[in-house]
């Protein structure tokens, strides 16, 4: 029973060890770090859901290929990722850039936030001024005493 | 009454939200490289290898630049769409072949025709990456000044054609997109 446990998992592991990305590995770390991060941000335009560095299509090869060598030719970050935008357009940018398509996308977070807070107060502020036993619906409760009292 | 009617009337937002989404083309992705100047290369010829085609030879006038492969099943599909264009001969189709094995792709336009007028092989998909290619059929049309008009990610189809091609190639009812 263990051994076959032991297999099962093993199993597990040979999926990993099928790398998808073939090519050698940079001789300095820091570089093989900013390779990894470049390519974990590109989207496979012909795979969408997956970066270029999850996917196996030909086309995601060929991306990371240029990436190897956009880097060999010392151009930044920045320079490799206009290179991509310059081809397939924002759309292979895993981390959308904010312009007038996308604005809302970033702002919709802090929008829905300020919606919230509103509502917020206003219930809050509502349901202070029920009477403190009050089982009265919100929308006919009764005055608070101190809010009507005769001077 | 409010309460009520904020939620319906906020469903009846995401409603049309997504009714609007449901008819946008996901699929195709719009082209950056539509109004700018075309990306230049040089490459054999699928023919021979020994012979260069270079995009510099369709400067001054309107060309086609189809993207196909063998291993493509949309390109068999479209093949006779181009050849009956080419048979037209309003403008040069150049035929851009994809990651592709020289003698497949030579068999293939053989067996089936040939409607291009030169055709380069990118086995190395280094030109289709500067053209921002991400799939097979896609066919672009270069005007006279160098500049990419359109870009029709799909098999070619003679309405196609007609309704997106020829208009901008006659430089008659060119809408902007």
């Amino acid at each position: 029973m263990k051994r076959w446990v032991a297999v099962f998992l093993l199993a597990g592991w040979m999926q990993l060890a099928g790398a998808i990305d073939t090519g050698p590995a940079f001789a300095d770390p820091v570089q093989q770090d900013r390779y990894e991060k470049i390519i974990h941000d590109l989207r496979c335009v012909q795979c969408r859901g997956q970066s270029i560095a999850d996917s196996n299509v030909g086309l995601a090869a060929d991306l990371r290929r240029q990436v190897r060598e956009l880097m060999a030719a010392g151009k930044s970050d920045a320079e490799i990722m206009q290179y991509m935008r310059d081809r397939y357009g924002d759309y292979v940018l895993y981390n959308p850039p904010l312009n007038s398509s996308t604005w809302l996308l970033w702002a919709a977070p802090l929008i829905l936030v300020g919606v919230g807070a509103v509502v917020a107060v206003i219930v809050i502020r509502r349901k202070s001024k029920l009477p403190e036993d009050g089982d009265a619906g919100e929308d006919h409760g009764v005055p608070a005493a101190s809010d009507t009292g005769a001077p | 009454m409010w309460r009520y009617l904020l939620p319906v009337g906020l469903f009846a937002a995401l409603v049309a939200f997504f009714f609007i989404g449901i008819d946008r083309d996901k699929e195709t992705l719009p082209s950056p490289l539509i109004g700018k100047p075309a990306p230049q290369f040089e490459l054999t010829t699928v023919h021979d290898p020994d012979k260069k085609v270079a995009s510099s030879a369709y400067a001054g006038k309107p060309y086609v630049l189809n993207v196909w492969a063998t291993w493509c099943v949309a390109c068999r599909q479209e093949h006779k769409t181009l050849l009956e264009i080419a048979s037209r001969k309003e403008v040069p189709i150049v035929g851009l072949d994809w990651k592709d094995d020289r003698s497949l792709a030579q068999q293939w336009l053989q067996q089936l025709g040939n409607p291009y007028a030169e055709t380069a092989f990118d086995d190395e998909g280094r030109v289709a990456i500067d053209w921002g290619v991400y799939g097979a059929p896609e066919t672009f049309l270069i005007g006279a000044d160098g500049k990419v008009l359109f870009k029709h990610i799909a098999p070619m189809t003679m309405e196609v054609w007609e309704r997106d091609f020829l208009p901008r190639i006659n430089g008659t009812g060119v809408r902007t997109e």
